[in-house]
């Protein structure tokens, strides 16, 4: 199945982001760099195609362009250092590290709630700020303010890029859990037909929820909340009836709900208690 | 390295502390003087005494050399007052917090970690 290259971009770009970001250090300038690259990327795969390596074409062309723009800056040390950085980082794309770090940042307790959800809906998930407002149903320059004082904290604040140290990971890691799970319940309540929004964050909460226990697939509460929002999205075609009211769980039509996605969390379930030796404290969330 | 102020808000008590209670808490903070000091983080700081002991003044006209509005007490009357600071120099701000969390005065009150302008890079 070949996705629009604008889908193409968008899930690729918060990989990409993730790394431009520890390379160059600020969000803004990482951000303009993916811009650069993305606009390169619709001109030249229009023609070529769509690379077998899409994002480590991207991270390559933003590097240069990232590279360009500080270039043309005429400042002073502190910035040819980081031109420094961008060029002989030998990292290759490829740093799943790199989106753990920015989502444990997003999800920071020094930012306020609602900030770390726009600003991970933002640069993760790849939403522009009139999809996040909209399914919010908040006004676009609330979510555009929340965003760049995220962003202006973070920076001035120096809020370290990175996964939190083990003793704080239990508390931090649950922050996470919960800022997915807002998501998640914010799009699965949304409602259906012409109020709508375009953005589906019940998908978007999911994504996050798959791209966590990919990376964390030790956590038990990480697979545990994939599989209650893959139980939770299995029974969605049920959820409401013709006239648009809830369906009680006992009262719903069971042959449309998604056995395919109810099995995948039971499967993930058994797989992660199986791999769980000793039980420190129960898990909630499995 | 960033720095940050720590400021250190509690309820000021109406009436001194007992010379054992006073002692528990000189020996808190030179606990933390000593542990913090030998990280090298602390790069700064003064315990001040009581909001009753302060003055504020206001200068009308919104220059220089206007008049000098003199009042008793801090700038505003809170339930918790500012008591102290430390000037914290820490790598980032996961460490600053971490260090404010072993003052003694965010175990009773609160302390507020603001980053510092560091204007040799503005």
């Amino acid at each position: 199945m070949t996705l629009p290259l604008d889908e193409v971009l968008r899930i690729e770009g918060g990989q990409v982001l993730a790394t431009l970001i520890r390379l160059i250090g600020d969000i803004d300038r990482a951000e303009d760099a993916l811009q650069d690259a993305v606009v390169a990327a619709v001109e030249t795969w229009t023609r070529t195609g769509v690379p077998d390596n899409p994002g480590a074409w991207l991270t390559t062309v933003a590097r240069h362009k990232g590279l360009d723009r500080l270039r043309r800056e005429a400042r002073r040390a502190p910035k040819e250092v980081e031109a420094a950085r961008l060029l002989t980082d030998e990292d290759e794309y490829g740093g799943q590290d790199d989106r753990l770090r920015l989502l444990f940042t997003c999800c920071h307790p020094a930012l306020a709630a609602e900030s770390q959800v726009a600003l991970a809906l933002r640069t993760i998930c790849g939403l522009t700020t009139v999809d996040i407002a909209r399914a919010f149903v908040v006004p676009e320059a609330t979510i555009g303010q929340r965003i760049s004082r995220a962003k202006a904290k973070i920076a001035r604040a120096h809020i370290p890029y990175r996964v939190p140290p083990a003793h704080e990971l239990p508390e931090r890691l649950d922050a996470v859990l919960s800022v997915i799970y807002l998501v998640f319940t914010t799009g699965h309540h949304a409602p259906v037909g012409e109020l709508a929004s375009r953005v589906d964050l019940a998908r978007e909460g999911l994504r996050l929820g798959r791209m966590l226990a990919e990376l964390m697939p030790d956590e038990a509460e990480c697979v545990g909340l994939l599989a209650l929002m893959l139980a939770t999205e299995a029974r969605r075609p049920a959820r409401l009836d013709a006239a648009g009211d809830l369906v009680l769980l006992a009262d719903q039509d069971r042959s449309v709900w998604d056995h395919e996605s109810i099995a995948e969390a039971a499967s993930r379930i058994e797989t992660v208690m199986s791999r769980s030796r000793d039980w420190q404290q129960p898990s909630p969330r499995l | 390295m960033p720095r940050y102020a720590a400021l250190i808000y509690g309820v000021e008590e109406s009436t001194e502390p007992a010379p054992d209670e006073w002692a528990k808490i000189m020996a808190e903070y030179n606990q933390f003087g000593e542990t913090a000091g030998a990280a090298g983080v602390i790069a700064g700081g003064e315990a001040l005494q009581e909001t009753r002991t302060a003055t504020t003044i206001q200068v009308s006209g919104g220059a220089k050399g206007g008049d000098v509005i003199t009042t008793d007490g801090p700038f505003a009357e809170t339930k918790e007052a500012l008591g102290g600071f430390y000037l914290l120099d820490c790598k980032d701000l996961d460490d600053a917090l971490h260090w404010a969390a072993q003052i003694p005065g965010a175990w009773h009150g609160r302390v507020e970690v603001r980053p510092v302008i560091d204007f040799s890079q503005e």
